[in-house]
């Protein structure tokens, strides 16, 4: 029962074959069972949970139930959440209790999902292998010498184990893509601007989308039509009607083109990975697409602009976390220069200093043009190869990260390998578009992704492939055994 | 050695809006510490800023006062630093595409010639909060009422030349800002506050001297005093063999000196990026029009209608335009009375004096337009005389509500019954024969004698048009 869909869930509610208040018992009992060993979560919320569920079976026995309803959730603890703790993987911020739910809690408690709890993510969203939590690094379910992917690890990690039904994650250059691909799960980067910020502990403002970690891309549908929509507190949140993302999802493929970027099938791809990605391309065929080569000439570009333009905005971003109103305080402050040096210096990670530094630096008088503008030029002509590509395709399909998920410790002390993790995720941060990865295959027993990136908002094309390469394979359906 | 100063302004107007420029915060003056700081003010992790378009069309609107370019895509950057009264750590202002561009103002000199001074842009920003330094032990509280106020920061070209000329620029930019009611422009209480760019330089020089920024002074007078320490202090220190070091001072009214801020000068670098949660804010001719349309008369436009409208001297309709509450209370004057001339005389020379001399502003004034239109109508009605006039005035000065009152309880009325003016001129005459003689004489000046003394018996009451008259005739006559 606690491994089945969102979709099969709330059909087993809807026929009384479960209780709302069953189920996330079931799943509380998991989560004290499992995640002492998994660190998925870091926050539990059982008390609130089981009020929750009770509220959802009485909206349901009125008839008033959406297919959420009933269903439980996991956080990222990068979310608001109003009374509950919102660590954002860090040491600052290990007391902040947030009088408000950011936008995304809001409307899928508005749906009637559950929240089991908060999960274990990078701190502050930087990284790639959840190992720059404060609250300690999250083990792969399918391998707990493993790391789950970063930085919505956590997230990923309870979904995968069956810790929680669906999960909300953020997305700032992979950070939904890759754990979903590390853990074998459909996650979906929504394009910048579906999906409101507001309550959404902010990393680079101009990259971040919140968006699902599920086990099927018809779940992705449908979180996506509780937390996308404009919100009048986010500016940068796209003003749009209503999309039923779940209305495409059956339609046929006969005439989709697919593009294949040629920088993408290089010899830096696994060749294991670029073959699991071949027979995923055939079986794409045999419904009716068709695929031909692209060309993104300058996503080689995309790691270091993205590492100049994420630290930049970051380094503003968290200047609020100053020891002053909220968070981590240091203990008797000789001055206001020492409260500032060391509430920050005592509670900021070393990722997280590396990035604040590098992105002062690349703000500072004298090297502003020659970083942060150049950066954004190539950032222009990242998005302008998308755009030419999509003259010729509808998506592109690629790989999402080089290979299967690595060890615990193995990269977290080369940034730089670490930083190239992302290459083949964080282009799309950077043009806004729209990304999703899915299981695609295993490799020594564990999961692949494959990427689909779409011109902007066509998330609902990206989904309907998705559903479509799901029913006709079963990757999707494998669960790690923990 | 003679020594030309250069002067350029900064002027920070806080925008009259209900609420601050990206929170729904009120922003009201004077309530208790942080009752007006939501969770955005506070920079709660996730908050996000949505901007006030009120903010915008008030910008606009001074914009056009100053027949500035307006900036169509303006963009909001992040000005960062950090200091316990600015709690995101970072200022949302606009650097490079400011929401108005260059423009210009002119001004009044003291020789009645004109000046046109710059106006390199006007741009939005948020303010910061307050540091409250007494009354906490030995550590700072802070009041985050004031962050997130809009601010209109208008930065002069460094066109002014002296002390007195940043005064009138300023008084100038006050009045505007008040006609167009965007702000309240109360000084002492920070509506409105200054800095000044100050250097001087040998008379002739091209190059600009080395400047001093003097900060938040808060009333034009201080202005003035600020400015003219610190020309004096360059000066000395130069003509001493000093050099004058690139700093930010303070002015101390107290002690009327300015006073270094920072012992050692270090650059700040604000690290200026754009601000990526805000949009770039995009305005259209339409939009420009629409504001266009919306604004009152200004100054110099009113100015020049008083001249041609009711006739009145340049030099009155400046002063009355000066302000829009007292060009506001001029018209409701005359259109009460029915005479411009005359309610500009009053206004100007004896309501003016009256307030300067109790230090009070036209819109406290212990005379209402409606009051003083009813005392001119009893002039002109010959209910009473120009000069008894001025005792209802300060009967009215005193609190005194009704002007008809005034009249009748003290007997101001004006004596116009001629049979007994008549009898008042004999009685004169009858009473002084040795003058008469004199003025049939051929002494002219005499006459003032018997009006004077017509007057004195009828306490100044009798009309003296008719009085005249009969007078010289009856004089005359004989």
């Amino acid at each position: 029962m606690l491994s089945k869909t969102v979709a099969e869930l709330a059909g087993a509610l809807t026929r009384k074959e479960v209780s709302a208040r069953e189920l996330t018992q079931a799943y509380l009992d998991r989560i004290h069972q499992l995640n002492p060993a998994l660190n998925a979560y870091v926050t539990i919320t059982a008390e609130q949970a089981l009020a929750q569920a009770d509220a959802a079976d009485s909206r349901r026995a009125q008839g008033n139930a959406g297919p959420l309803t009933g269903i439980p959730i996991a956080h990222k603890d990068i979310f608001c959440t109003r009374g509950v703790l919102t660590a954002c993987g860090s040491r600052m911020l290990h007391n902040f209790v947030a009088p408000y739910d950011a936008t995304v809690v809001e409307r899928l408690e508005q749906a009637g999902a559950i929240m089991l709890g908060k999960t274990n993510m990078d701190e502050f969203a930087m990284g790639s292998s959840n190992e720059t939590s404060w609250f300690g690094p999250v083990r792969n379910p399918w391998d707990h010498a493993r790391v789950p992917g970063g930085s919505s690890g956590g997230s990923a990690a309870a979904v995968a184990a069956g810790l929680c039904a669906m999960a909300t994650g953020t997305d700032t250059g992979g950070s939904i893509r890759q754990p979903a691909s590390f853990c074998g799960l459909s996650g979906l980067k929504p394009t910048y601007g579906r999906v409101s910020r507001w309550g959404m502990i902010a990393f680079a403002s101009s990259l971040d989308q919140a968006g699902p970690l599920t086990r099927s891309a018809e779940d992705a549908a449908l979180m996506m039509n509780a937390i996308a929509g404009s919100d009048m507190r986010d500016s940068t949140c796209l003003e749009l009607a209503f999309e039923d993302f779940t209305a495409q999802l059956n339609q046929p493929l006969a005439g989709l083109r697919i593009g294949l970027p040629r920088e993408h099938f290089t010899k830096d791809l696994n060749p294991a990975v670029q073959t699991i990605l071949q027979t995923a391309i055939r079986t794409l065929e045999s419904l009716g697409a068709s695929f031909k080569e692209v060309s993104l000439p300058n996503n080689y570009l995309s790691v270091p602009a993205y590492y100049v333009i994420a630290p930049a905005e970051a380094s503003a971003n968290l200047s609020r976390f100053d020891g002053v109103r909220f968070g981590y305080r240091c203990e008797n402050p000789d001055n206001l220069d020492d409260l500032y040096k060391r509430s920050r210096s005592e509670s900021f990670g070393d990722e997280v200093k590396r990035r604040i530094m590098v992105g002062t630096y690349a703000l500072s008088a004298g090297y502003y043009d020659a970083y942060y503008i150049k950066a954004q030029k190539i950032r222009r002509l990242i998005k302008q190869d998308f755009d030419l590509a999509f003259n010729d395709v509808d998506l592109i399909l690629g790989p999402t990260s080089p290979h299967s998920a690595f060890k615990l410790g193995e990269k977290v002390s080369d940034p730089v390998t670490m930083y190239l993790e992302d290459i083949y995720t964080i282009a799309v941060n950077l043009a806004g578009l729209p990304g999703m990865s899915l299981p695609a295959g295993m490799l020594n027993g564990l999961p692949i992704g494959m990427q689909l990136v779409g011109p902007s908002l066509s998330e609902s094309r990206l989904l309907n492939v998705a559903h479509q390469f799901q029913m006709n394979t079963d990757w999707h359906s494998q669960r790690p055994e923990v | 050695m003679s020594w030309e100063t250069v002067i350029g302004l900064e002027v920070h107007v806080q925008l009259a809006t209900k609420s601050k420029l990206f929170s729904g915060s009120a922003t009201e003056f004077g309530a208790a510490p942080n009752t007006q700081a939501s969770i955005y003010d506070l920079a709660l992790p996730g908050t996000l800023p949505v901007m006030n378009e009120e903010v915008l069309r008030m910008a606009v609107s001074f914009g056009l006062a100053v027949d500035a370019v307006i900036g169509k895509r303006s963009v909001f950057d992040r000005k960062n630093y950090f200091y316990p009264d600015l709690p995101k750590g970072y200022q949302i202002t606009q650097l490079e595409f400011p929401t108005v561009g260059r423009g210009s103002l002119k001004i009044q000199l003291e020789d009645g010639s004109e000046k046109v001074i710059g106006i390199t842009r006007a741009h939005i920003e948020e303010d910061a909060g307050k540091s409250l330094h007494e009354d906490f032990q030995g550590m700072s509280g802070i009041d985050l009422n004031r962050a997130g106020t809009p601010l209109l920061e208008i930065v002069s070209d460094p066109d002014l030349r002296n002390a007195k000329e940043a005064v009138a620029y300023l008084k100038k930019l006050h009045s505007i800002i008040l006609y167009l009611g965007i702000s309240d422009g109360n000084m002492s209480q920070g509506s409105m506050r200054c800095d000044a760019n100050v250097s001087v330089r040998k008379r002739g020089a091209k190059e600009f001297g080395t400047r001093t920024e003097i900060k938040n002074v808060n009333s034009f007078r201080f202005v003035e005093k600020a400015i003219n320490y610190e020309v004096q202090r360059q000066i000395e220190l130069i003509e001493d063999g000093g050099r004058v070091v690139q700093e930010t001072r303070l002015y101390d009214s107290d002690k009327d000196e300015t006073r270094s801020m920072r012992s050692k000068e270090v650059a700040n670098d604000y690290r200026y990026f754009p601000e990526p949660d805000l949009l770039p804010v995009i305005i259209d001719d339409a939009y420009i029009a629409a504001v266009r349309a919306t604004l009152p008369e200004l100054p110099g436009a009113r100015c020049q209608r008083f001249v041609t409208q009711y006739g009145l001297s340049e030099y009155d309709a400046d002063v009355l335009t000066s302000s829009r509450s007292m060009a506001d209370y001029f018209e409701e004057v005359a259109r009460l009375c029915g005479d411009a001339k005359l309610s500009a005389n009053w206004v100007t020379a004896d309501l003016l004096g009256l307030l300067n001399k109790n230090d009070l502003v036209i819109e406290s004034s212990p005379i209402k337009p409606a009051q003083l239109g009813t005392m001119i109508s009893r002039i002109k009605d010959n209910t009473i005389s120009g000069k008894l006039a001025k005792t209802v005035f300060e009967a009215l000065a005193e609190g005194e509500a009704d002007v008809d009152h005034i009249i009748e309880s003290r007997g101001l009325k004006q004596v116009t019954d001629s049979g007994a003016i008549e009898k008042l001129v004999d009685d004169v005459i009858t009473a002084n024969p040795g003058q008469v003689a004199q003025y049939r004489a051929g002494k002219d000046a005499v006459f003032g004698f018997f009006v004077g003394q017509a007057m004195k018996i009828s306490k100044g009451k009798a009309n003296p048009a008719q009085l005249n008259e009969l007078l010289r005739n009856k004089l005359k006559a004989k």
